[in-house]
């Protein structure tokens, strides 16, 4: 038989109130628990994920630059995989600054890559995203065609949601080898370093 | 409306349950006095309520919050609850000209759920300044006479640290210290080169076992709140205590209003706002010890107006509210290119830092008076939002080589915060604001706030030392400090530090302080001030450890004036 999670809850409440003043558990107990609380949220978890805030097509082109910005490589997923984009959705579904900055610059975007190419960002081709991502990726271009600006600006922006989405996700923490948030008994300090 | 009388008169009846509160309410509870303790927020649960463990990716914001709109530090969702900058309802007012910041914490335990547990204890030198130096005031009580209460307070909370001999951070009662980080290994190379003190941090988290409460284990998250207690928190420490003697009535959600004085001129009663129902209630006590926070403190007795005191209560000398003080604030960093080689490794260690740099130059004349302490860390962190922020504007781009580039500098990065002390002066202080209420009808505080040139000179040391200990170190020194910004040399604005004190001072004289060296008010009694108000001067060390040393220090005199039949 498999002990439920209200199991130890129950438990956990009965020690801190029957047993110590201090309200101390048992640190295997708490460890179990929080095991348990995210394995049950990730069973739960939607396939299926519905926008909160862009449409259909917007954030089609969201989870597109996402994937360019930290793309899938041989060494790790990419911000489509560790949920970038839905991180980026909830939070600008509820920040109007957001809703401005990311909705216009995605139409920023499409209105600039018609002017250009004849199409939105999504229908242009590979060379020609990377034409005008090359444009926008720097702001020092801004120095040479001022008419970039907002698109920099955006593109900045974006950048940081989509770093932050990455690298607070499952995948983006192992990628870059975050070792702990677990029991340690001893504190082993620093290993041994060539030139520390 | 109604007001309701409850019948009891306790003994004692404290407002505020954090480090002065709780500590109160233990020593006066073992020493046989019934005690009201009155807390504004809620009960606190830890299991239910700590988000110890959690990862960014169990919280759907990822820790950011609703909107986005919370980095990491104080604000974030990982923190123990009920702690924040603003608070819904209650507002406080920064005067024209001022930027002022206020941290309040309701919640059982208050701040000390939050704060950085770093606890240090102030020098003999930090309690007489004006004899030396000829600036501010000095205490009207010495070192010798708070030594055996850090004594006391150290032995029940459990601190760790080394014993160092140095004349500006004298040694306590410590555990063993935890082992260094790569972070600290390097910085501590780099200090030592250019001769400045770097040694084991002071800390209230516990690296044996104590008094029925494990050691740390490791998970460097004290600001979430501690499940297992194995840091200091007031609610976890002092309360569970107070509450085992049976003499203890802890009563939540309760606003303190006014302290209601009788004919003689002593306070008989606190009238509170019980939150749940928006009635206003009273209790009943002969001493009353208020510790709702420095500020808050000095908002009570402003707010607490009569006949018999037309300017507040224990205000004849017109000093609640002034001589409000903060720390000096200062921060830099650097990324260092030696921690890029450093393998994936569990870095955690304590919720804080593992060293620090006390102040070190005590020996020599500095272009400012007085002195500051460095904080430190880094390293390769549990990750959060905001953390590549930096990189990602620095690097610009796209792509796999972006994404590498994150992996390269993880971790790489170190920051210094320094903590000086600041001189009180004229400009720095808290009022009634004379139209604003809060949503339970009680007047809120506006306050002034302008720094001095002392502490402006004390922020410009701190960034030459910081570029220097990250060129020692083979960093490169990043910071946005500059002289000519509203922040000259990134001073942070008055609040920020939280380390607010000074509105309801003690002193040898009535006619310039409020209370005396027991933190009793000169002019009622039955009152006590024993949070940070009652400080005479902010040294550099941070505030808890002294709060809870002199409320233990009050706590015993007022034990001994019970016993006398004076209370």
């Amino acid at each position: 038989m498999t002990i439920s999670r209200r199991d130890i809850l129950k438990s956990l409440t009965l020690t801190a109130v029957t047993g110590s003043v201090l309200q101390v558990i048992p640190l295997q107990a708490a460890e179990y628990a929080h095991r348990m609380v995210s394995a049950e949220k990730a069973a739960a978890e939607d396939q299926a994920y519905a926008p909160k805030f862009f449409s259909a097509h917007a954030y089609k082109t969201l989870q597109v630059l996402c994937q360019t910005i930290i793309p899938s490589d041989a060494d790790a997923k990419g911000a489509i995989e560790a949920g970038a984009p839905e991180f980026i959705d909830l939070i600008t579904s509820e920040n109007v600054d957001y809703q401005v900055a990311l909705g216009g610059g995605l139409m920023w975007l499409d209105n600039t890559c018609i002017d250009g190419y004849g199409k939105p960002y999504l229908d242009c081709t590979a060379a020609q995203q990377k034409e005008i991502l090359d444009l926008i990726a720097y702001r020092r271009n801004a120095k040479l065609d001022p008419s970039l600006g907002q698109g920099i600006d955006f593109f900045a922006l974006l950048r940081k949601f989509t770093a932050d989405g990455y690298f607070t996700s499952e995948i983006g923490i192992e990628y870059l080898g975050y070792i702990g948030n677990t029991f340690v008994k001893d504190f082993p300090g620093c290993p041994p370093v060539p030139g520390l | 409306m109604q007001v309701r009388r409850t019948p009891k008169t306790y003994d004692v009846c404290i407002i505020g349950s954090g480090a002065a509160g709780g500590t109160a309410a233990k020593v006066l509870t073992e020493g046989g006095l019934s005690v009201a303790l009155l807390e504004a927020g809620p009960p606190l649960v830890p299991e239910r309520d700590y988000k110890e463990h959690v990862w960014p990716y169990d919280l759907p914001h990822r820790g950011a919050g609703v909107g986005g709109r919370a980095t990491r530090g104080l604000d974030d969702e990982f923190l123990a609850p009920n702690g924040a900058w603003e608070i819904e309802g209650e507002p406080y007012i920064s005067a024209p000209g001022s930027r002022f910041r206020w941290f309040r914490s309701r919640i059982v335990g208050g701040r000390t759920n939050h704060w950085g547990r770093i606890a240090l204890r102030m020098a003999p030198v930090d309690f007489k300044v004006r004899s030396h130096d000829g600036m501010g005031d000095d205490w009207p009580i010495s070192y010798e006479d708070v030594a055996p209460y850090y004594d006391k307070v150290e032995s029940y909370i459990g601190v760790f640290g080394t014993k160092e001999n140095i004349p500006s951070a004298p040694d306590g009662i410590f555990q063993p210290p935890p082992k260094p980080r790569c972070t600290e290994t390097i910085i501590k190379k780099a200090c030592d080169k250019l001769s400045i003190l770097c040694v084991p941090s002071r800390l209230a988290i516990l690296t044996q076992p104590h008094n029925g409460r494990p050691a740390c284990h490791y998970c460097a998250q004290c600001g979430r709140g501690c499940i297992t207690a194995s840091n200091f928190s007031s609610s976890q420490v002092m309360i569970p205590p107070a509450e085992k003697t049976g003499r203890l009535t802890l009563v939540t959600g309760a606003m303190a209003r006014e302290l209601v004085v009788n004919k003689a001129g002593k306070v008989e009663a606190v009238s509170y706002i019980d939150k749940a129902s928006r009635e206003e209630r009273r209790i009943h006590a002969r001493a009353f010890i208020v510790a709702a926070s420095s500020c808050e403190s000095a908002r009570l007795l402003l707010n607490s107006k009569s006949t018999l005191f037309p300017d507040g209560l224990a205000n004849s000398s017109g000093v609640v509210g002034r001589n409000l003080m903060d720390s000096v604030g200062s921060n830099a960093g650097g990324f260092f290119p030696a921690l890029e080689k450093v393998a994936a490794h569990n870095h955690d260690g304590v919720g804080g830092m593992h060293m620090y740099l006390p102040w070190w130059k005590f020996d020599r004349k500095n272009e400012f008076l007085r002195g500051y302490h460095t904080e430190f860390g880094g390293g390769r962190g549990m990750p959060g939002v905001g953390d590549f922020h930096h990189l990602s504007d620095e690097f610009e781009g796209y792509g796999s080589a972006l994404k590498q580039e994150c992996k390269k500098k993880y971790g790489t990065y170190i920051g210094f915060s320094g903590r000086g002390e600041m001189i009180p002066n004229e400009n720095c202080y808290c009022e009634i604001d004379p139209s604003a209420v809060d949503q339970w009808g009680i007047p809120v505080l506006r306050f002034h706030w302008k720094w001095g040139d002392n502490e402006i000179k004390m922020a410009k040391d701190m960034q030459e030392t910081y570029r220097e200990i990250v060129e020692a170190g083979g960093g490169t020194f990043i910071s946005r400090a500059r002289p000519d910004r509203p922040n000259p040399y990134g001073i942070a604005d008055g609040g920020v530090i939280i380390h607010e004190v000074g509105t309801v001072r003690m002193g040898a004289h009535p006619a310039t302080s409020a209370l005396n060296q027991y933190c009793q008010a000169h002019d009622v009694k039955n009152l006590f001030v024993t949070d940070g108000a009652c400080f005479v001067t902010n040294a550099d060390k941070n505030p808890t450890l002294t709060i809870m040393a002199l409320t233990w220090r009050a706590s015993d005199y007022l034990l001994d004036q019970a016993k006398k039949g004076n209370l």
